[in-house]
């Protein structure tokens, strides 16, 4: 792999940049791997490049039905935040954002992670005190946030109406080392990375089939024909039941739509992530310029791209209220996802009923923020059996009834 | 250079001269021109400056596609950046400036970007700005993002207002040129509720300029004629509306189409809303959106001056201002020498047409030919100039770009040929077909996106369904049309064909992005060979004009790339909406105080008047306390639970929620419902229940009175009164249909004000009425009668441990039972207390929150509530959840006192902490705080918490470390701090 630098750009510009070669290279399936992980999105891909890393594993396929990070890895809104409540969410979240500080350099490809701080809003004493509590929380599993007054919230985010008149902002619970990053950049630098370990990136080829040796997975039919592995990592976020399915087992999961959009490009205004469940609505500045807004799910199921109006109505009446200036903003563009709901809106990363089949799923509104740590963990799961990150979200979860549930403390968005 | 040509514009009024100013130089204009025009007219094309390397630029466009000439318009709470100059409406006193320079739209320092472009390829920043880590957040971000961005920021609140307005349709009709009115006019005369709408100011579309050019008549009569008449017509037929001014902005499931109204943008402090978002349900939609002309790529087709063929005729026919005086005219069609002819009949110079095709001999290019214009064929060319086009260099349009002449200009029209505007067929999932003649993509009228039938919600006709012509847009209208007919146009994707690297890295694609065919063909040699992934890559379409001019050209330079068919490229997905609107009209009127409208209790204004802090509590405000001369929240709460537990205070308890269930099967249904069995409950009795969701989490508790054997009050938490009224009423529609049971919330229709205290039953004596006493009305009853002479419900129940009734009244004398209990307790203390003195009081009672013990993972288990579960009935909502191995466990956190050994207050939201940690690194934790208060009854901080078997660990002692540092030692206590033998409730 050629390596990206200044220098690299300052040479490949003397000669019209012909010198560039391909970020990840084009792959036709073979009839076998060790592993094949079904879905080239972020997750799925980070899965690979933690195999080839930590575990040695490189005779991996990453296999995709559409274009590489197609789904949601490219339409969320690039929050990376780990103040969760729970136990077993706040080290999978954390873990991953601490990825995140070092996946530039790792991968050498800049995927932007702006670690400007993720600020969530408290305009009910209910929301105060669930934050109080996430603080308390947070200390104690070594994630760095507190509870900050409004005067401190109107100063790091001059445009926020604090003073309501709806409902006046109490505070807020701050994560300094929260951000963003550029989601299309996780995918594809993850993706050169695993293609530089020699990994297979196989896109445009849908998963037709999952073919069983009695009770263990021996491989796939493809629309690009057969391939047999040893083990089988499902990371398909909306298709999982449909993939699951396939398999042979059943998965506790809904898929829901849920919808973003930006505003017109406008010079800074905007150095944090402010986001507001009272009000269901969530937005930053993108470094293009765009104000980046997203809200609640939509309410019914459904598997296509995109949602009703009256979603993107609720949350920038909501925004517009948080952040008056937005008024005279336009809306530049909306769009949909399919984000595939548990339960408990906690993830699944877990062995399933099929042998040396694994599923990493459920990931709802807030997987883009733990693409490097679902990756690490999800690969230690496949490689060795167990992981302690992941221990807490194994499926059998939903039988025992021992939820992981973070809609205590966060209300709406993740 | 530009100027106002000395002829009439078909939409200006020279006789209203109109002042404005730009960058605060003042300027003059006229009624009907565009902010763009007006420049124009005012010798000025320089109006911009490109998004990432600051290069000049002016219009390339006369309408709301434009990417270029992109300014700050308004003042104070009216400024707004982005405003397209070319589609703003002049006005007296308009003010506008230009963004994305500095010091000076003339002068701009970041142009030092475009001299180094070479080092500024697509995606450069992803190889670069690596190292040193720490530097993207404190240097190179902030250095990008202040590169970045176009306008500036709104300064503050919207001066301005918006509205909605809904409205259906049998057949919505999006776009009023011919083929729009030619429909409408055909639905209209069947009957049809039709609503018309055109994003112009003026109806009829691009025929009405054109075939003032060419000479074109619809049915004998000129086209403005033909569309004047049509418009008259219209406007007399009762079953048709139609609005000017009116953008279909996007398409949704099931025939829902929002539209966007521009108001009063051009009246500034007019008293009516700026922008109207119309939310519009359709039986049908059809869009009749025209089409839009693509630019040509050649080197230098980003210089000031040159300029879109169709906008070139536009701004000379409508506006009377020409971009120049020689303008050299590049075409792939017969359609640009329509501008060859308006310029011509205008009195402007026009050297030469460059026509990409080896044979012209249509009849347009055949007037031109004959006005002694020369035409250039199987050419093509690059432009070039200082900071506006000066020059052209002819070439071979197959070769390398070998300059065969050049001709001096300052303008160039480019015509690349049409596209039907495919937005809004194609944002529900209509799908679109290739046309290789013409190289346009368009609607497949056999795969239209689908409504609730299953069948095609959308159809386009006219341009947006690809009819190039007029009489192919009136369709089967039967009018005869003549026009001069138009040979096919050769699509051409870039100019030269074979131009080598230097001149496809001068050849924009994108103008707001600076995206060049080269920036495709590196994504393309890079891997990047999806649409999606070049548009990601390259920001290709991702500008404000969202691809419009960019895309298709865009996708032909990466289908070259990629030795792919375009049809197999595909485009990138549209999404609305059609053009950019204000999120201002998106969020309507709801605004401020009626932004989720409050709810008022009867009591609200009283309280207001009387010293409330507010509480927002779900849609309500209740209040915290009511603070008097001097004192501080703290002492108010105080001095309110102490007169609770001394003499007797009121709450209004109006906005607790209360839901009548009724109906033959109602027993049978709350068994359902409620963990407790709720069927064997006497008429006149009350008992406490609690609500489990599925999976057996306590979700909401209060106090349910049985009315008459099939009717039941449930009372239920403030917050959670609608959620359980959704959640029973989906039960009963979708699991147990078969039940003879209506529900009704009912919690608006009455006051509920609770009477709490030692003196509560003196102070209702004294109304008198009823007989409230101990024999007569029991703990746990209630019972209907009359107070004051008003007529009431009061239940003796409570939730503070004193004597206490709540008397419900219906909502209208609220206020009057309100004044009264305060005028007959006067002399025995009677006063008003708030949420936090509740809170206080239950918490001393050892009494559990729905929220504060509960948070949707406990069970009423958990909280010691076994004796409200029934172990007789067969089911209940929750049953089967609480029987998971996870909820059986006997090792979980459980209800508890918590008593700190110092006396002092546990900080809120602590959590009991070990000294080992877990596999994860984190702390191990056994318990935590749910409700931590000063109880002034006690003089100690007080607690509830849930710990790791606590029941069983009476008298130890746990930690909670805080987040300030200090870590709190609190011994295990009972829940129920006072009055332990509930004696004083029970008097």
């Amino acid at each position: 792999m050629r390596r990206y630098s200044a220098f690299a750009i300052a040479r490949e510009a003397l000669r019209h940049h012909t010198g560039w070669e391909r970020a990840w290279k084009s792959a036709a399936p073979k009839s076998r791997y060790d592993v094949v992980i079904v879905g080239a999105g972020g997750h799925g891909l980070a899965t690979a490049y933690w195999l080839g890393r930590n575990h040695g594993i490189t005779n991996v396929a990453v296999i995709e039905k559409g274009w590489l990070g197609g789904g949601n890895t490219g339409r969320n809104t690039t929050i990376i935040r780990s103040n969760y409540l729970q136990d077993p969410s706040a080290a999978l979240y954390e873990k991953s954002r601490s990825l995140y500080e070092t996946m530039s350099q790792d991968l050498n490809y800049n995927v932007m992670f702006s670690p400007r701080g993720v600020l969530m809003l408290a305009q009910t004493e209910h929301e105060k005190r669930g934050y109080l509590r996430t603080a308390h929380a947070n200390a104690l599993q070594g994630i760095t946030t507190r509870f900050i007054g409004p005067a401190e919230v109107k100063k790091i985010c001059p445009i926020m109406n604090i003073d309501g008149p709806r409902y006046p902002v109490l505070g807020g619970l701050w994560q300094e080392r929260a951000g963003t990053a550029r989601h299309d950049a996780v995918a594809w630098g993850y993706a050169r990375a695993c293609s530089d370990m020699g990994m297979d990136i196989v896109e445009q080829c849908e998963v037709t089939g999952v073919t069983r040796d009695g009770a263990r997975v021996t491989g796939l039919s493809t629309t690009r024909g057969d391939i047999a592995c040893d083990k089988l990592g499902i990371v398909v976020a909306g298709h999982s039941g449909r993939l699951a399915e396939m398999a042979g087992f059943r998965l506790p999961v809904e898929s829901v739509p849920l919808q973003a959009l930006v505003s017109e490009p406008i010079k800074p205004c905007m150095d944090i992530v402010v986001m507001a469940n009272t009000v269901h609505g969530y937005m930053s500045q993108s470094d293009k310029g765009e104000m980046v807004i997203g809200g609640g799910t939509d309410g019914y199921n459904a598997y296509t791209q995109r949602g009703s109006f009256q979603h993107i109505e609720e949350t920038v009446r909501a925004l517009v209220e948080t952040f008056p200036m937005i008024s005279r903003l336009k809306m530049l563009r909306q769009w949909g996802g399919i984000v595939d709901m548990t339960g408990d809106r906690s993830p699944i990363l877990s062995r399933t009923p099929v042998e040396n089949c694994f599923i990493n799923c459920g990931w709802g509104t807030g997987g883009f923020k733990a693409t490097p740590g679902s990756g690490w963990a999800f690969a230690e799961l496949m490689a060795t059996g167990a992981s302690p990150l992941t221990a807490a979200f194994g499926m059998e979860r939903f039988r025992e009834g021992r939820f992981i549930d973070e809609s205590v403390a966060a209300g709406v968005a993740h | 250079m530009p100027h106002r040509l000395s002829r009439p514009g078909r939409r200006i009024d020279p006789a209203r001269a109109l002042h404005f100013t730009f960058d605060g130089a003042p300027h003059r204009g006229f009624a009907g021109d565009t902010l763009a025009s007006a420049l124009l007219g005012a010798g000025r094309i320089l109006m911009g400056r490109s998004f990432k390397y600051h290069r000049p630029r002016g219009p390339v466009t006369a309408g709301q596609d434009e990417p270029n000439a992109l300014v700050g318009l308004g003042q104070g709470g009216r400024f707004e950046p982005n405003q397209r100059a070319t589609a703003t409406p002049l006005f007296e006193g308009l003010t506008a400036i230009s963004q994305n320079r500095w010091p000076s739209l003339e002068h701009d320092v970041g142009s030092v970007n475009a001299r180094l472009s070479r080092f500024l390829p697509a995606g450069f920043y992803y190889k670069t700005f690596l190292w040193p880590a720490s530097f993207w957040k404190k240097v190179y971000e902030p250095v990008i993002r202040a590169s970045a961005g176009l306008g500036r920021p709104p300064e503050g609140p919207d001066a301005d207002r918006y509205e909605h307005l809904h409205t259906h349709c049998d057949l919505a009709i999006v776009g009023g040129g011919i083929a729009g009115l030619a429909a409408a006019l055909e639905a209209g005369r069947a009957g049809r509720r039709v609503l018309l709408m055109e994003q112009d100011t003026i109806w009829g579309g691009r025929t009405v300029t054109d075939g003032a050019i060419d000479g074109t008549t619809i049915d004998g009569l000129d086209p403005a004629a033909w569309v004047a008449r049509a418009v008259d017509d219209l406007s007399a037929m009762d079953s048709v509306t139609l609005r000017s001014g009116l953008m279909g902005a996007g398409v949704y499931d099931h025939g829902y189409l929002t539209a966007h109204e521009r108001v009063a943008d051009d009246r500034p402090g007019a008293d009516a809303p700026r922008h109207r978002l119309w939310k519009i349900r359709a039986g049908h939609i059809v869009t009749a959106t025209g089409g839009l002309e693509r630019p040509l790529a050649f080197a230098g087709n980003d210089l000031p001056g040159v300029m879109l063929a169709s906008a070139v005729r536009d701004y000379v026919c409508d506006y009377a201002v020409t971009p120049g005086r020689r303008v050299v005219i590049v075409t792939t069609n017969d359609d640009a020498y329509r501008t060859a002819l308006a310029l011509l009949d205008a009195g402007v110079e026009v050297p030469a047409v460059i026509d990409a095709r080896s044979q012209v001999t249509g009849a347009l290019p055949t007037r031109v030919r004959d006005r002694g214009v020369e035409i250039v064929t199987g050419s093509g060319l690059r432009a070039e100039g200082t900071g506006r086009v000066e020059r052209v260099l002819v070439c071979d349009v197959t070769g390398d770009g070998t300059p065969t002449r050049r001709i001096a200009c300052d303008a160039v029209a480019m015509s690349g040929g049409w596209s039907p505007v495919p937005h809004l067929w194609s944002h529900c999932g209509g799908k679109l077909t290739w046309n290789d003649e013409r190289g346009f993509f368009a609607p497949d009228p056999d795969r239209p996106p689908v409504g609730a039938d299953g069948t095609g919600m959308v159809s386009a006709i006219g341009t947006a369904a690809g009819h190039m012509d007029a009489a192919a847009c009136l369709g089967q209208a039967d009018t005869p049309v003549t026009q001069p007919v138009e040979r096919l146009p050769r699509p051409t994707w870039i100019m030269p064909e074979r131009a080598g690297p230097a001149l496809r890295s001068k050849m924009f694609l994108d103008y707001q992005n600076d995206v060049k065919v080269s920036d495709i063909q590196l994504a393309a040699q890079e891997g990047f060979v999806s649409v999606e992934h070049a548009k990601r890559y390259t920001t290709l379409g991702m500008a404000t004009d969202q691809g419009k001019l960019s895309n298709i050209n865009g996708l032909a330079v990466l289908s070259d790339a990629v030795g792919r068919p375009i049809p197999d490229v595909g485009t990138t997905t549209f999404r609305p909406p059609y053009v950019p609107i204000s999120m201002g009209s998106i969020a309507g009127e709801a605004r401020g105080e009626i932004f989720q409208p409050l709810r008022r209790t009867p009591l609200h204004d009283w309280h207001e008047a009387n010293g409330a802090t507010w509480e927002p509590v779900g849609h309500w405000r209740r209040p915290y306390c009511y603070t008097r001369d001097g004192e501080d929240i703290r002492a108010a709460v105080s001095r309110e639970i102490r007169n609770v537990r001394e003499n007797v205070g009121l709450l209004d308890a109006s906005t607790l929620g209360k839901i009548v269930v009724k109906g033959p099967d109602a027993g049978r249904f709350m068994d359902l419902l409620y963990t407790n069995m709720m069927s064997t409950l006497a008429v006149g009795r009350c008992r406490y229940g609690l609500m489990c969701s599925e999976n057996g989490f306590l979700m909401d508790d209060g106090v349910v009175a049985r009315l008459s054997e099939d009717t039941f009050l449930c009372h239920t938490t403030t917050g959670g009164a609608d959620r359980i009224h959704a959640h029973m009423e989906e039960w009963l529609q979708t699991e147990w249909w078969d039940l003879k049971v209506h529900t009704a919330n009912v919690t608006e229709q009455w006051a509920q004000i609770a009477v709490v205290g030692p003196r509560a039953r003196d102070v209702l004596d004294r109304l008198g009425g009823m007989d409230l006493s101990r024999d007569a009305m029991p703990f746990m009853t209630w019972s209907d009668g009359t107070l004051a002479d008003l007529p009431v419900r009061v239940f003796r129940i409570s939730f503070s441990g004193e004597l206490s009734y709540e008397v419900a009244v219906p909502a209208n004398l609220g206020r009057a039972l309100w004044d009264r209990l305060l005028e007959a307790g006067a002399d025995m203390g009677v006063m008003p207390y708030g949420t936090e003195a509740l809170h206080v009081l239950r918490a001393e009672k050892g009494f559990i929150m729905i929220g504060d013990e509960t948070d949707g993972t406990v069970i009423p288990q958990d909280l010691g509530l076994h004796w409200a579960i029934s172990k007789k009935k067969d089911d209940f909502i929750g049953k089967r959840g609480q029987q998971r191995s996870h909820m059986t466990d006997p090792d979980r956190w459980k209800l508890v006192g918590l008593e700190t050994l110092d006396g002092g207050v546990l900080p809120d939201g602590a959590y009991a902490a070990l000294d080992d940690r877990n596999a994860n690194g984190q702390r191990k934790t056994e318990g935590r705080v749910t409700s931590t208060y000063y109880s002034p009854t006690l003089k100690r901080g007080i607690a509830m918490g849930l710990i790791l078997n606590g029941p069983d660990r009476m008298g130890e002692t746990v930690t909670f470390p805080g987040t300030d540092g200090k870590v709190h030692t609190a011994r295990i206590v009972d829940p129920v701090f006072y009055d332990k033998q509930g004696a004083r409730q029970d008097v």
